[in-house]
């Protein structure tokens, strides 16, 4: 269907765009790439009053090396993380998950800052960011904040952005140690049934799931396992612990936490491996 | 009439490009969705959330007020616009329940998208808009889904005016059948659910009506593979005289059955057309179509084979509960008709018993899908085929070699009672095997197992018989189908030398304009490109029956062919007149007619037609011009066969399984354009496969359908599938002059069995007999997962006694 | 309504739009580029797509308000002259197509797909149009196609 009207506006600026945002307050919804977004509003599942285009906020756009970190501009698309030299030389795992996502044409408009700020729990690079630790720049008209990725993903499509809140970028660390994702779906187009972000980084693991629950989640058991000595296989049978996937026709929540151990020993051999 | 099959091929069999293609690469083909007129208004469908309830009101007035809305209705507003309700045409039984099916719900909704209200707005956007402003109000109903709970005693019925939700039972027995299942060594009996399936043609539906009011006249653009019979059934569910109505098939974006039909948004659009006198355009929307296109299958089969201690077939016994949904679309009942006489495929039996009953359920209707009731027969009879070889532990191979039935050139009488054309079952089948390379995949299987991979491998064969060519019109008239099978074609020489064809089939991809070049430019002796195909206008061709059941080639192929015959039989006499020789003198062979021991006295099709226009010199009683139509009405349908192998990877942890290896032998008879034909074999394969591992429509108990986008509703892409093999035999037809068979359903119905053998025989070792399509990867985790935990159980059980049913002994009927 | 002015097919167009209005609705109807069809609503089907500033985009997922100053490129764009395209040339000689609804979409996710991939197999040609759906050919020749196209477009680009 054609969406439901609104009023667009389109922001040239992130101080623009925060006056947009102040202005509209609850009403509005930021535009990015759009292909979350614009697909709930085609079928009417979404209906915003106004709609604040930021993707002319080229500078927005970047992948950078800052010391310790590696800087992403929430507006860089999925194509050009996963193309990226400097995220496949220092934080692999980002690169390979964003290509990931979607298919090519979605990769080439959809953008890290949306799927992150989208909440969406079957969404691959959410549970990317838990299991790195990543922190996201945010800014709003009062000033700037960071927060924590394990501070920020608070239920099914919620996160601790407020309707006036612009997340500007995202923080990822220099891994030291090997990573894998494993993203299980039936069609290579679709959003995972189950997936799992391993990395090892300082010595230790961080393990993440999607799809097990409101909420992109850290598997806690599994990396209290793996810091207490257990080996990949024997920690991964923890993975589905205090887990509540849902279950749909193309998977039941038993059927998921199955595939979340089964998938989480690939991860950790394939992180350890690397 | 015979001159024309020994004609020179030039063409025919030959490696033609397309005529299709170049508008169609370009963006310059035509469908539905490109065609607009000054005036013309958008036309939107309120349709019902619920699966059943009853309409309380139906209150428009919101969205009267809209901008750009210039009309609502409730279904009470357009009731006088209906001579009758939609057409069912296959009333299969004398005592069939037909709903009447009014193309606006008046009292009930009795599936979700049942259309409640109807909006025209000036735009797209506002036509949208005012769909979402009718407010109707409801009372939800209790609802059935399941078929068999639909059967039950006290069940919620459908309609009110039947005494049950069962719409039919249709019967067919041949020979003692109890007595073959009784005094059988072996009987192997298993339940087979066939799901629901959702045909996504790529282009959805779409409707422009422009209406000429003074002279009472409409014309029905739709996006149908079934213009002529479009127009018949509309003009009596409109009551408006069929002389009047004019309907065209633009370019159409796929059918697989789901265009073969007559659907309310038609009735609909054309009745709005009538009232406002302004054109109207509806297009449907792809979640829309999932509720308001048919569906296809849905179907619980019983299937049962008696046989002796060997595993020769003696006895098939089918008991099969179709859905139909909510109402009775085009030949909704008639869709396991088309399978009923299939079920010993291409074994022969004795004794052969086939029943199924129809039931209304609050679910979309159901109606063809590529292969239509074939694919459930075969996919039952090649599933028993390997159940019955485990059972005496044979290998799937030879339990098939022992039952085929001999290679036969003419037509012969089978099990069901039908005369199959002619077949070469072991040569498709050797054929197969040897590009499969089966003795290396067993090989390798046998390493996998050994070696306790998590990645096994599974081999799967399905060797396959479908019935095309639809149809002999008597029969379909011993069926109680309500019209005839025939097709016809004109052939129009025109005095350039250049030829029109005039075809009553319907193309939608499969390419007609090439083949019937190629056949009337080799039978005529024409340049390939000096041949015009029209098609799809009833005013242009008001002779036919469209296309669908893989009939195109071997109705209106042969009619097109015939037609060339009438028109060679004018041009000879013409020619004779002209050469001054007598008819029994002249030779014709590539469009030339020479005279016999002097071949530089020779006059071609062209310069007959000539001489037929300016009708200078015509031979005393003969017309002037050159043009034939003829009407062909098959003697028997045609019987193509074949042989599929496929490998699967089976993921044991995850469940995950892939196509790694698919080898398909096809006999069609003879072939007009081998690259056509391999095309609609890879894409049957492909659909076949989605059908087998991906796709369902999936429903709630409340009669939500939950797969309701393409989001949800697998339809799988390219990474998803491998590439094929594919070759060919060619035992030609015994039921037309050029010995073709059909080849537009074969991958579709010959996949499914080979996919989920090759997944069942991967599982095998594991405990794993049965499971239901789609084996997805879910699917697959659960089989293992009760298997390992039945392990002692079902080891203890003997399930290779006869009689004891394998289906009964692991998991009837289910996998999770 | 908006205004919205963007070059198409190397022509510059400027147009009011109500800001719903998509981009594929806006090609389609407002300059009557007819060729990118829309075949689902869930951004599945990858039928619209066209290039936006050279990528492969799903044009029914792009406001035709966000493509303001950008270049778009359409199947029409593709024959030149009247010779097809070499993408096109290999689909009708492979027999790549069918019913051709799929195509227009297919041809210029492939377009992208050639000209940012060198040497691609057949696994990355299959995982390069996971977003495009074909009913009618089951893929097969259409992965033919582009390998048909990929290889003759470099020899042609070598020179």
């Amino acid at each position: 269907m054609i969406p439901a009207s609104f009023e667009y506006e389109r922001a040239d600026s992130s101080d623009h765009a925060l006056e947009l945002l102040d202005r509209h307050g609850e009403e509005a919804k930021l535009l990015a790439g759009g292909h979350s977004l614009l697909p709930m509003m085609r079928l009417r599942l979404a209906t915003p009053a106004v709609l604040i285009d930021v993707g002319r906020l080229t500078d927005l756009s970047y992948v950078r090396d800052d010391g310790d970190a590696i800087a992403i501009g929430a507006l860089t698309c999925h194509e050009d993380i996963k193309d990226s030299d400097v995220l496949k030389q220092h934080c692999g795992i980002v690169a390979h998950t964003a290509g990931e996502v979607g298919d090519p044409q979605v990769r080439h408009l959809g953008t890290i800052g949306g799927s992150i700020a989208h909440g969406d729990p079957a969404s691959d690079l959410p549970t990317v960011m838990l299991a790195l630790d990543a922190q996201f720049v945010v800014r709003s008209s009062g000033g700037g904040r960071t927060l924590a990725a394990s501070n920020f993903f608070s239920g099914l499509f919620e996160t601790a952005l407020e309707p006036t809140n612009l997340l500007t970028e995202v923080r990822v660390p220099k891994l030291s140690g090997g990573w894998s994702y494993q993203k299980f779906h039936h069609r290579a187009q679709d959003w995972a049934i189950v997936g799992v972000a391993a990395v090892q980084h300082n010595g230790g693991a961080a393990v993440a799931l999607t799809n097990m629950s409101d909420v992109p989640m850290r598997a806690a058991g599994v990396e209290q396992a793996l810091a207490s000595g257990s080996d990949a296989a024997t920690a991964a049978t923890e993975a589905a612990q205090n887990t509540s996937p849902p279950s749909d026709p193309f998977g039941s929540a038993e059927y998921r936490r199955d595939l979340a151990k089964v998938l989480t020993r690939r991860a950790l051999q394939e992180a350890m491996s690397s | 009439m015979a001159q024309v099959a020994d004609t020179a091929q030039k063409y025919m069999g030959g490696g033609v490009l397309r005529k299709e293609d170049p508008e169609l690469l370009t963006g310059r083909a035509r469908y539905i969705d490109d065609i607009s007129m000054p005036g013309m208004l958008w036309v939107g469908i309120v349709r019902s959330p619920f699966a059943h309830a009853t309409i309380n009101t139906v209150d428009t007035s919101r969205a009267a007020n809209l901008p750009g809305v210039r009309a609502a209705y409730s279904g009470a507003d357009l009731a006088s616009e209906w001579a009758d309700g939609l057409p069912c045409a296959w009333p299969v039984t004398e005592d069939i329940k037909i709903p009447k099916h009014w193309p606006v719900a008046q009292d009930k909704a009795r599936f979700a998208g049942d259309p409640v209200a109807v909006v025209v707005a000036e735009t797209r956007a506002q036509a949208a808009d005012a769909t979402e402003a009718v407010d109707v109000d409801y009372d939800p109903l209790d609802v059935v889904i399941d078929m068999e709970a639909a059967l039950g005693d006290g069940a919620t019925k459908v309609h009110d005016e039947f005494d049950s939700n069962s719409c039919y039972v249709w019967n067919l027995e041949v020979g003692d059948v109890d007595d073959v299942f009784n005094n059988a060594a072996v009987v192997v009996k298993e339940r087979y659910y066939h799901p629901r399936l959702i045909p996504n043609a790529i282009e959805p539906r779409g409707v422009v009506c422009q209406p000429n009011l003074p002279q009472g006249e409409f014309i029905l653009y739709s996006a149908t593979q079934v213009p002529h019979i479009l127009k018949t059934t509309l003009a009596l569910t409109l009551g408006m005289p069929e002389q009047k109505l004019r309907v065209i098939a633009p370019e159409v974006g796929g059918g697989f059955g789901s265009k073969l039909n007559v659907y309310a948004e038609e009735a609909i659009c054309v009745a709005v057309g009538r009232r406002l006198g302004m054109p109207v355009k509806w297009i449907e929307e792809r979640s829309e179509g999932y509720l308001a296109t048919i569906h296809g299958r849905d179907v619980i089969q019983e299937m049962e084979v008696a046989a002796d201690s060997d595993g020769k077939l003696a006895g098939v016994r089918a008991n099969l509960k179709a859905d139909m949904g909510a109402y009775l679309q085009l030949v909704t009942p008639g869709i396991p008709i088309l399978g009923a006489f299939l079920y010993h495929g291409v074994y022969d039996c004795q004794a052969y018993s086939f029943t199924c009953t129809g039931v209304f359920t609050n679910k979309t209707p159901t109606d063809a899908y590529r292969g239509a009731g074939r694919p459930e027969a075969t996919y039952a009879v090649e599933r028993i085929m390997d159940s019955l070889a485990r059972k005496l532990e044979k290998d799937p191979i030879e339990i098939r070699r022992l039952n085929f039935i001999e290679p036969f050139n003419e037509a012969r009488e089978v099990a069901s009672g039908l005369s199959f054309d002619s077949g070469n079952y072991e040569a498709s089948l050797d054929k197969a095997l040897e590009a499969f390379g089966y003795d290396e995949m067993r090989a390798e299987q046998q390493r996998r197992r050994d070696s306790g991979d998590t990645k096994q491998l599974g081999i799967g064969i399905s060797t396959y018989i479908e019935m095309c060519g639809l149809a002999p019109s008597q029969v379909l008239g011993s069926l109680r189908y309500a019209a005839g099978g025939w097709d016809a074609a004109t052939i129009r020489c025109h005095p350039t030398g250049k030829v029109t064809v005039v075809t009553g089939t319907s193309p939608h991809g499969q390419g007609h304009v090439t083949s019937w070049s190629q056949i009337v430019a080799d039978e005529l002796g024409v340049a390939f490109e000096d041949v015009e195909v029209l098609h799809g206008d009833t005013a242009i061709s008001p002779l036919g029956m469209d296309t669908y059941g893989s009939r195109s080639l071997s109705v209106g192929g042969i009619a097109l062919h015939y037609a060339a015959d009438k028109i060679i039989t004018k041009a000879k006499t013409i020619a004779a007149h002209e050469l001054e020789v007598s008819e029994e003198d002249l030779e014709y062979d590539g469009g030339i007619f020479s005279v016999k021991g002097a071949p530089d006295k020779s006059k071609t099709v062209a310069e007959i037609a000539f001489s037929a226009w300016t009708a200078h010199n015509l031979p005393e009683g003969t017309e002037p011009g050159l043009e034939a139509t003829y009407v062909f009405d098959p003697p028997n349908f045609t019987f193509p066969s074949g042989a599929h192998l496929c490998a699967v990877e089976v993921d044991t942890e995850t469940g995950m399984t892939r196509v790694e290896k698919y080898v398909a032998v096809d006999d069609c008879g003879n072939v007009i354009n081998p690259a056509i034909v391999e095309g609609q074999v890879h894409g049957g394969i492909a659909q076949g496969i989605a059908e087998a591992m991906y796709e369902e429509a999936v429903y709630d108990d409340n009669g939500v359908l939950m797969t309701s986008s393409m989001a949800s509703y697998r339809v799988p892409s390219a990474a998803e599938l491998p590439s094929f093999q594919t070759d060919r035999t060619e035992t030609p037809s015994t039921t037309n002059p050029l010995g073709v068979k059909g080849i537009g359903e074969a991958g579709t119905i010959a996949a499914p069995p080979a996919v989920v053998n090759a997944t069942l025989d991967a599982l095998a070792p594991m405990g794993v007999y049965h499971m239901d399509m789609p084996v997805s990867p879910e699917r697959v985790w659960a089989a293992i997962r009760n298997a390992r935990g039945q392990e002692v159980e079902s080891r203890g059980k003997d399930t290779t006694a006869a009689g004891s049913g394998l289906g009964s002994a692991d998991t009837p009927g289910g996998d999770a | 309504m908006r205004r919205v002015s963007l070059t198409v097919n190397a022509v510059e167009h400027e147009a009011m739009v109500e800001p719903r209005q998509l981009l594929v609705y806006f090609l389609r109807e407002q300059l009557g580029l007819t060729g990118t069809n829309v075949g689902c609503d869930t951004s599945t089907c990858g039928a619209c797509t066209i290039l936006l500033n050279g990528k492969s985009v799903k044009s029914c997922t792009v406001l035709a308000v966000q493509a303001e100053g950008t270049e778009v490129t359409t199947i029409e764009a593709l024959a030149q002259d009247g010779d097809l395209h070499p993408l096109q040339q290999a689909f009708h000689e492979t027999h790549a197509l069918q019913c051709g609804y799929c195509t227009p979409g297919m041809i210029m996710a492939a377009l992208d797909l050639i000209t940012n991939n060198e040497d691609m197999d057949e696994d990355e040609i299959r995982t390069g149009l996971e977003g495009n759906l074909c009913r009618c050919t089951g893929y097969h020749n259409i992965v033919k196609a582009i390998q048909q196209a990929s290889s003759e477009m470099r020899s042609f680009a070598t020179k």
